[in-house]
């Protein structure tokens, strides 16, 4: 960013957003502590919700670090064998593969869909749609659509004599159709490209509802300015986009680590571990291989890698980014 | 002025291209399922004429009546159940102080992020013997209604706290000072207005318990009789896409249907969910 752009590079911060100065935050602070009246009948409310919650998502996390000190078949009696199940993973070669393929879905859940989104809103910024709701529900689709279903439907877009074969035969290049998720270079991309799919649509909706609460002064400011598309989209739109980035980064980074449904059900993690995942390896030495404390080992390192990719994402991204 | 209208066409264009995208995969397994086996269907698959044995097909040999009576139980017991859950956590934390709900406020949203994949093993060996219970839950509705609710009241909590922050404090405050007592004000006052964001939120709870599949797999595989239509669609699709890949591609299409009719008929209300959802995390 310029000089130039300074004065809508700085006015671009809707909210204070990333304005740091003590005052702003303590006036946050306050308003964070209005809410309600001291009353603790209020317990009475959230104990019913706070139980199913604790009982059946945060004990069964802790009893799963729990498992994963024991070397356990699931059938006979448990052997606490102390950290010996982390010690083994960090030398398990399957395991390490699985969070590098992790680290490729990533690129292809959150990196092009956020860069996709992005570069759209900045095309629609240029002028008013007409007709949005109408690209809005085609867009939002594959949010909705059941990870099973979503892996039918690409079976069938990726099947050697599927519709992508057929198209690049049609415009003469058959030498490179193949059967996609077969294939023991392009199996883990063409997952990839599933991801890509289900999250594009959910960034820029997220992105083009985020613009418009930028005051259009801004914009007729940069305009004033003489600033082009590029600069007008770095001045303004990027800035003003901050907190909805950081939480399509976070949602789609975590929708990556997560990722079992689709895998299980187009590749299980093939051809050759090829798109073997950290879920999917869990779900296979828990129920399959009866390696229970290991895979909860497994289990444990996953919500840790998830957690903690959140926490830095979220403290990198924003000194209280939200906006809303 | 010729330059403006040439860029806005290149939007629309672009626009048009990425929604095409969106739907094409969704289209392109109903083309196929318009189909039956013996057309030996390729490439586009555009159906010449409305054949729908493959479906009829998919739902009997799929045992479809009884996945979408076992997601219908599940979906719709999780959704109420967490929606008046969460009513009531989202009113206390949107409208009251109490003491520690500075800490449990947040350990609540932590839900939004939660690995859930990290708690199926416990669940598998606890449900099949409940602590202090001792009873079987594996294989039942139970095992997948209870941890859904655990995991909706999350979302469910956080939404309706943003709502009932919004509500103007001057309402509470004056049926208050006429006597009301703290359900009274929540179930005559704010209730009412309330019916949008529940709306919104069951709808979302809902499409998200429908379509869940890991605790299906994991919990309720040993049962055919309990078993969810995503869970019935990946047996079907493992045991007969060999064989005939149009009754696969019907069967998928026939578990999203419910949830496309309700996009359908409420979609502001995805929209306004997972935008807002989205955005005020």
């Amino acid at each position: 960013m310029s000089a130039e752009a300074g004065p809508a590079g700085t006015a671009a911060r809707p909210g204070g957003s990333t304005a740091p100065g003590a005052p702003r935050r303590r006036l946050l602070r306050r308003r964070e502590d209005a809410p309600g009246v001291p009353r603790n009948i209020g317990w009475l409310y959230v104990l019913p919700g706070l139980a199913f919650y604790v009982l059946f998502t945060l004990a069964p996390l802790l009893h799963t670090v729990y498992y994963s000190l024991f070397s356990w078949d699931g059938l006979t009696g448990k052997v606490y064998v102390g950290l010996q199940n982390y010690r083994d993973a960090i030398v398990d070669h399957e395991l390490i593969w699985s969070f590098i393929h992790s680290g490729v879905l990533i690129l292809f859940y959150a990196v092009i869909p956020v860069t996709i989104g992005l570069l759209l809103t900045a095309a629609l910024t240029r002028h008013q749609v007409r007709g949005f709701r109408f690209y809005r529900t085609a867009l939002f689709l594959p949010q909705l659509i059941a990870g099973v279903v979503i892996a039918q439907a690409w079976t069938w877009v990726y099947d050697d004599n599927g519709p992508l074969n057929r198209g690049l035969r049609l415009i003469g290049l058959g030498s490179i159709a193949r059967p996609w998720l077969g294939d023991f270079t392009w199996a883990l991309p063409s997952i990839g490209m599933i991801g890509t799919w289900v999250t594009f649509g959910l960034c820029m909706v997220l992105f083009v509802a985020g613009v418009q609460k930028i005051p259009s002064s801004l914009y007729d400011a940069a305009r004033v300015d003489g600033a082009g598309a590029v600069r007008e989209f770095f001045a303004v739109t990027l800035p003003g986009l901050r907190g909805e980035v950081l939480v399509a980064f976070v949602l789609t980074t975590i929708n990556a680590l997560r990722s079992f449904d689709i895998v299980y059900n187009t590749t299980a993690g093939g051809p050759a571990g090829q798109t073997l995942v950290p879920s999917m390896y869990m779900y296979q030495n828990a129920f399959l291989y009866n390696k229970v404390g290991y895979a909860a080992a497994i289990a444990t390192i996953l919500a840790m890698v998830i957690f903690g990719l959140a926490a830095i994402v979220l403290r990198v991204g924003g000194d209280r980014s939200e906006q809303a | 002025m010729s330059a403006g209208r040439f860029e806005r066409l290149g939007t629309y264009g672009v626009l048009m291209a990425f929604s095409i995208l969106a739907i094409y995969p969704i289209l392109s397994i109903l083309f196929l399922a318009l189909h039956k086996k013996t057309d030996l269907v390729t490439g586009f698959a555009v159906p010449t004429h409305l054949e729908l044995s493959s479906f009829k097909a998919a739902w009997t040999e799929g045992r479809f009546a009884t996945g979408f009576k076992s997601s219908f139980i599940v979906a719709a017991t999780v959704t109420v159940v967490s929606a008046v859950l969460s009513i009531g956590t989202g009113y206390a934390f949107g409208t009251m102080r109490f003491t520690g709900d500075r800490i449990v406020f947040p350990i609540i949203l932590l839900g939004l992020i939660f690995p859930y994949e990290a708690t199926v093993i416990p669940l598998y060996y606890d449900f099949q013997n409940v602590p202090l219970l001792h009873i079987n839950l594996l294989n039942t509705y139970w095992a997948l209604i209870l941890p859904q609710i655990g995991q909706s009241v999350s979302f469910g909590t956080f939404w309706m706290r943003a709502f009932f922050r919004s509500t103007p404090r001057s309402l509470i405050e004056a049926a208050r000072i006429d006597g009301a007592t703290s359900f009274g004000v929540l179930w005559r006052v704010l209730l009412p207005q309330a019916r949008p964001a529940v709306m919104t939120m069951s709808v979302l709870v809902f499409v998200y318990t429908w379509n869940e599949f890991l605790l299906a797999l994991v919990l309720v595989s040993g049962s055919q009789s309990h078993q969810t239509a995503p869970l019935g669609l990946s047996f079907f699709a493992g045991a007969t896409r060999a064989g005939d890949p149009t009754k696969v591609a019907a069967a998928a299409v026939l578990v999203a249907a419910p949830i496309l009719l309700v996009y359908l008929f409420l979609q502001r209300h995805f929209v306004r969910g997972m935008l807002a959802g989205a955005i005020k995390e």
